[in-house]
């Protein structure tokens, strides 16, 4: 049994394992039974293979390593390939995802789709581009940052600089739950306030303020958090040499924290570019290029990739346009993200960690 | 940050008394401490009251719904808030969205939690760390991408797996597949589960790595394996950030629209089957149906928005509440 190490004398307090190819040993093994096993059977799906091949590498694994190095060893190792499973399942599909937006937007993605509307293009014919969905979402989501920020960082300075007692407390939980309404209430909820009860029609403006309804509370989470970072020997420094509190917050306490705060905004910012649901009560879409956020149905982005998926008649030229606003969609909320998280980093308060 | 040249711009107030000072130091005497002490209290306080108009308009909305409604909004299998009487009920969208997110729910934590510990102690550092950073973008990718890619990519990819589960779990009868297209419930699970792994994963990242560093090398002095730390320090300490991180996944499964409304194909009826297509979420349901809903649909779809937000509401505020009782973390960059 102690053939596994074969060091000339073993040491007493190590007690025996297996060397560091085992694992791959095991698994090439197995994936070789497995394909046996499922040839000889006749079985063809891939998935019973690979299926075979896992449970031969768990159980052999298990099997070989309870001998040699003991069962807790044996359980170590099992725990640690059950992780790796884990890892693995989740990453096939998610980098599917990216995988197939890249490979099927960039086809039609170019200089003249993004610079065209649909105007007269029908859904099955190909042409015609994004241009009025990319001008709607740009003012939609504008709109709602402009709502937004300021309540979200007020909320956040009366939180961290003033905030005590009850209120606070309770608009603390608000918020925490706010973060979870589903973005498709939060359309509804404008829907019965501004269509059907103030008597509104559709615009971009109404979609707006549902979009900010979702970004409040990320505005003011992000915020509070970053307020809370600044040491409060600033503020007491400040406070001392008599500025009042007003404005040693807006003076000394938010451009201290100005960096992380533009990150939360363009974080929250990012969030409510790709809410379709919202969209789909109260801004309804439009062919055709409409500037004015205030009145008349518009187009934006989440909801053209919905239109030309629903209304294509399973035509190739109007899933490529999906595709390719997808594309678009993904790559302005990554550079939003990753220009976010660079600001950040570079901002970030030399707190030490 | 230079402060220094705010020193000149406020002069100490002339003759603030001893007794005032307390006060000063609150911050509530100078005019412009009280306006902007007003302005963010009234910020916090807008969002109270942001809460509670979305619960008063949409009930208000849902009532009149509901007391035109000849059927019982609960049990009834139909939507048909436009007929003569109007008949609709809520039974089918409430069984579709718990069936759903049950799917979605019983996938995603074990793979977030396996992912999460991957992160944190099985990868090598660069490389986890790389990875929690390619799962946090994942977060930020829009539903409706996730729906166009469950509908055009993963559908046609589900004949498999479909024809598999049924020759080996159809006789479960909640297994059973007929051949029609894998537009279910539970593909529609499938895709819930990838669209909540990131959230799931990132919380729970967050608390295995609060882990005080002393418990695992406690466990490891006393030859622990790596596993046996993991049970023994991790999880025990973890667990009920992961309960709120599970819950605050179930949250976004339980509101997803676009992405159920693009896969599913929806009816009004409930199979036993899990793989037959049919069936409806709330969300789903009301962008489905809003196209064409009449005043009174409308209202209708407001009735199931409301069940759906008092729903949604009781999950995250458990979840907040777990939260909130540990105070070592914070579910900010959720």
């Amino acid at each position: 049994m102690s053939n596994a190490t074969l060091s000339p004398q073993r040491s007493s307090l190590r007690g025996a394992t297996l060397p560091k190819w085992f694992a791959w040993a095991v698994a090439a093994g197995s994936v070789v039974l497995g394909l046996g096993i499922s040839a000889a059977a006749g079985l063809g799906s891939s998935i019973q293979w690979a299926l075979i091949a896992a449970i031969l590498f768990v159980v052999g694994s298990y099997g070989i390593s309870a001998k040699v190095e003991g069962r807790r060893q044996a359980k170590d190792r099992t725990a640690t390939s059950l992780v790796w499973v884990a890892f693995l399942l989740a990453v096939i599909p998610l980098a599917s995802l990216i995988w197939e937006t890249v490979k099927r937007g960039i086809k039609v993605l170019d200089g003249y789709f993004l610079t065209h509307s649909m105007g007269v293009v029908a859904d099955t014919e190909p042409g015609g581009g994004i241009y009025h969905a990319i001008l709607g979402t740009l003012e939609q989501v504008g709109l709602a940052t402009l709502i937004s920020v300021p309540i979200g960082v007020l909320t956040a300075i009366y939180l961290v600089e003033y905030g005590r007692g009850r209120l606070a407390k309770a608009v603390t939980f608000f918020v925490d739950v706010m973060t979870g309404i589903p973005s498709i209430v939060a359309g509804l909820f404008i829907l019965s306030l501004w269509i059907l009860i103030l008597g509104m029609g559709y615009s971009g403006f109404a979609g707006s303020m549902a979009l900010s309804i979702l970004m409040i509370p990320v505005v003011v989470r992000s915020t509070e958090e970053m307020l809370k970072l600044v040491p409060n020997e600033l503020r007491e420094a400040s406070l001392a040499l008599g500025v009042p509190k007003w404005r040693t917050i807006l003076k000394v306490v938010l451009p201290t924290s100005l960096g992380g705060i533009t990150t939360g905004v363009m974080l929250a910012i990012a969030r409510i570019t790709g809410e379709t649901a919202p969209v789909l009560l109260l801004v309804w879409v439009t062919n055709f290029i409409n500037s004015n956020p205030f009145s008349d149905p518009q187009a934006s982005l989440p909801m053209y990739i919905y239109l030309q998926y629903a209304n294509s008649g399973g035509s190739g030229a109007a899933y490529d346009r999906a595709w390719a606003a997808a594309l678009t969609l993904i790559a302005f909320i990554m550079i939003l993200n990753l220009v976010a998280r660079g600001i950040a980093r570079w901002k970030a308060p030399k707190t030490g960690r | 940050m230079d402060i220094t040249t705010q020193k000149p711009a406020a002069p100490p107030t002339p003759g603030p008394a001893a007794p005032a000072d307390k006060r000063a130091a609150r911050g509530a005497t100078r005019p412009g401490d009280r306006i902007f002490l007003a302005l963010s209290r009234g910020s916090g306080i807008f969002v109270l009251v942001l809460m509670a108009a979305i619960a008063a308009f949409l009930a208000y909305r849902a009532s009149i719904a509901i007391s035109e409604d000849e059927a019982n909004f609960f049990t009834t299998f139909e939507w048909n808030p436009s007929g003569i009487p109007p008949e609709f009920g809520i039974a089918v969208l409430a069984f579709g969205t718990v069936v759903s997110s049950i799917i979605a729910m019983v996938i995603a934590v074990p793979i977030s939690v396996g992912i999460a510990l991957f992160i944190t102690h099985y990868a090598p550092r660069r490389l986890g760390g790389l990875i929690a950073y390619v799962i946090d973008l994942l977060a930020a990718v829009p539903s409706i991408v996730y729906g166009l890619w469950g509908a055009l990519v993963l559908v046609p990819h589900m004949d498999g797996l479909y024809g598999w589960l049924d020759d080996y779990f159809g006789w479960t009868g909640i297994l059973e597949w007929n051949g029609g297209a894998p537009r279910s419930l539970f593909t529609v699970g499938i895709l819930l589960a990838l669209m909540i792994l990131p959230i799931i994963t990132n919380v729970s990242r967050e608390v295995f790595r609060q882990v005080p560093r002393m418990h695992e090398e406690a466990a490891l002095a006393l030859g622990a394996t790596r596993w046996e730390v993991i049970r023994m320090s991790v999880l025990p300490f973890g667990r009920s950030g992961v309960i709120s991180a599970s819950m605050l996944g179930l949250g976004r499964a339980l509101g997803e629209t676009m992405a159920v409304a693009m896969v599913l194909s929806p009816s009004f009826d409930i199979s036993a089957s899990l793989l037959d297509p049919g069936g409806g979420t709330f969300a789903q349901n009301i962008a489905s149906k809003f196209n064409e809903a009449t005043e009174m649909g409308r209202d209708a779809l407001i009735a199931s928005g409301l069940v759906l937000f008092v729903i949604t509401l009781l999950v995250n505020g458990a979840a907040r509440l777990i939260i909130a009782r540990r105070k070592e973390y914070s579910g900010a960059n959720a």
